[in-house]
């Protein structure tokens, strides 16, 4: 064969294995929309942002996504209260003060954190951080968001800390001597000089974990209970929109009907959040990134 | 009161440099405290017949061979899909297209599917290759959907070795009258192969540990059979272990507890592989 003519047929071939990307998000919107679209001809979406009930599975039915976001939302602010300090101290810590050599052993060690399957952590938050906790908080039932979170947080560690690892290391050197100069000290430097600089890096990598911890289904499935509940009280059983849709997986509810399409309006509320956080960190971290000469 | 001063900021110092010491292994020791009690719980349960026997309804009697034969079969298929699909997008990306205005849409697409939840490509799954393509709940649909969801991981790994193999090895080879595939084929891929390897594997250990979107797709939580082809119904570990968790009674806590630190010890191991190699080959050019 035409040794010109190869050369072409094989790019194609390549430029299809790109293309099934483009492929994967367009079917991901089409299944998304399509099925959604279908459920809102039949429940209003003025019900589903506003009713505060979420029973589609009961005899009396309610659409109302609210406790299911409010779920998503609190297990998700509870994992980053948790992970945004630790990774942050984290960053700062291995830049500032830790041998250089530190560094290089420690940051693989953090990404075991990540690497960890998700029903592992939610045995983990189910078995011990629940048990723990009782001890401690009077009424705190055996699935709450409190432990789901707080484990969820552990697993976002290296998320937030590599991330602004990656933000601190670009801030150069001349920076930090300059306030070194000035007689501060390195927290000083750090917090005052150093944190400011790396920013937009830093809230870059906030966002990334916020849209990590929002998408996570297994710890939540496992520890956090099934129970669709509006309410931001830690210690309670809460239903997460990603636990809605594994708990309808696994049951026996009929395709092509009303409750079979809950799970994609539910999706495409998740995917909505996801995609927002996702191409506002790519956004901020395009307009705010500071150039160093 | 000055010298009271510069103690205060030097104590502050000393103080956050143990504070970020500790934050540094909180992670990792809670981990390590959690494993060990799973050790302690789950290891006693591992023998032979946890390996080979079915799930049951007795706890003392389940095993995970189901599972075990599950996840092997969801490995192979989703690798035949995701590493070929992934290294060839890559390739394309960075050899064909670096300066595209496609090149740039592709790559701001494959981002984007890097942050899209793994449950929404099961739903994808479920509809696209689960209905449409007819393909139900079987091996088949779940490998897809995993194979989706880890080519992003696989196309970043790979562009990143790729960019990293030097112009000189490219241009030595064009000089020798090379085409530019030929190219590719002899100099830039296996020049970049231990890179897109230790990529790869961190991919399929992100798979092995999946639950979420298999179980939207329609993989059982109860498989009493060892799948046969790849159209069969199908368990893997992760949903075992999910299932043991979920119920109430103790004995098949611990059942859980055996069948973690067999996936964990799958999954480190290939994490520890990857790492190694990662270590290996940092052959500065």
């Amino acid at each position: 064969m035409n040794k010109k003519i190869r050369e072409k047929i094989i790019e194609y071939i390549l430029a299809l294995c790109a293309l099934i990307t483009v492929l994967t998000t367009i079917s991901i919107l089409y299944v998304l929309i399509s099925e959604a679209f279908i459920f809102f001809t039949e429940v209003s979406i003025i019900d589903f942002f506003t009713d505060t009930q979420w029973t589609p599975l009961f005899a009396e039915k309610h659409f109302g996504i609210l406790p299911l976001l409010t779920g998503t939302l609190l297990t998700a602010a509870i994992a980053i209260a948790v992970a945004m300090p630790i990774g942050l101290t984290i960053a700062i810590y291995l830049n500032e003060y830790a041998h250089k050599n530190f560094k290089y052993v420690i940051k693989p060690l953090l990404e075991i954190l990540a690497a960890v399957p998700t029903v592992v952590y939610g045995f983990f938050a189910l078995t011990v951080v629940t048990p723990f906790l009782q001890q401690y908080f009077t009424g705190m039932a055996g699935f709450n968001s409190l432990s789901a979170g707080f484990v969820m947080g552990i697993m976002i560690i290296p998320y937030i800390s590599s991330l602004s690892d990656d933000a601190i290391t670009a801030v150069p050197s001349h920076i930090r001597e300059g306030s070194l100069a000035l007689g501060a000290n390195r927290i000083q430097t750090a917090f005052r000089v150093v944190i400011p600089s790396a920013a937009s890096g830093i809230i870059v990598s906030i966002m990334l974990a916020i849209s990590r911890a929002i998408g996570e289904t297994m710890i939540v499935a496992i520890a956090a209970g099934q129970q669709p509940r509006l309410t931001l009280n830690p210690l309670v059983p809460i239903e997460t929109i990603t636990t809605y849709i594994v708990q309808v997986s696994l049951g026996d509810v009929a395709h092509n009907s009303l409750e079979y399409r809950t799970i994609f309006a539910a999706g495409i509320t998740l995917f909505a959040f996801t995609f927002l956080l996702n191409n506002l960190s790519f956004w901020f971290n395009k307009k705010f990134h500071r150039k160093y000469v | 009161m000055s010298n009271n001063f510069y103690q205060t900021k030097r104590l502050k110092d000393e103080v956050f440099k143990y504070f970020g010491l500790a934050c540094t292994f909180f992670g990792l020791i809670m981990l390590v405290i959690f494993i060990f009690g799973i050790f302690k719980d789950g290891f006693s349960r591992i023998s032979w017949d946890f390996i080979i026997n079915y799930p049951s309804r007795n706890a003392e009697k389940a095993g995970i061979i189901s599972a075990l034969a599950g996840t092997l079969w969801v490995i192979v298929i989703t690798s035949l899909v995701a590493i070929p699909i992934g290294i060839g997008a890559a390739i394309y990306l960075e050899e064909f297209a670096r300066q595209s205005r496609i090149g740039k849409i592709l790559e701001i697409n494959i981002s984007n599917l890097a942050g899209v939840p793994s449950i929404i490509y099961g739903l994808l799954g479920l509809e696209i290759f689960g209905r449409i393509m007819g393909m139900g709940g079987s091996i088949l649909a779940g490998s897809c959907t995993l194979a989706l969801l880890i080519l992003p991981i696989i196309i970043v790994a790979t562009r990143e070795a790729v960019k990293a193999v030097p112009k000189s090895l490219r241009e030595a080879s064009f000089a020798l009258g090379a085409s530019k595939w030929q190219t590719i084929k002899t100099t830039v891929v296996p020049a970049a192969a231990s890179s897109i390897i230790t990529g790869v594997i961190i991919a399929l250990s992100r798979a092995i540990g999946e639950a979420a979107p298999l179980i939207v797709v329609g993989a059982l939580a109860y498989v009493p059979f060892v799948p046969t082809s790849a159209t069969s119904d199908f368990t893997v570990l992760p949903i075992q272990i999910f299932n043991w968790v979920s119920r109430p009674q103790k004995a098949f806590l611990i059942n859980a507890s055996a069948g973690i630190i067999i996936l964990l010890s799958i999954t480190f191991l290939l994490n520890a592989v990857a790492v190694y190699l990662r270590i290996k080959n940092k052959i500065k050019y």
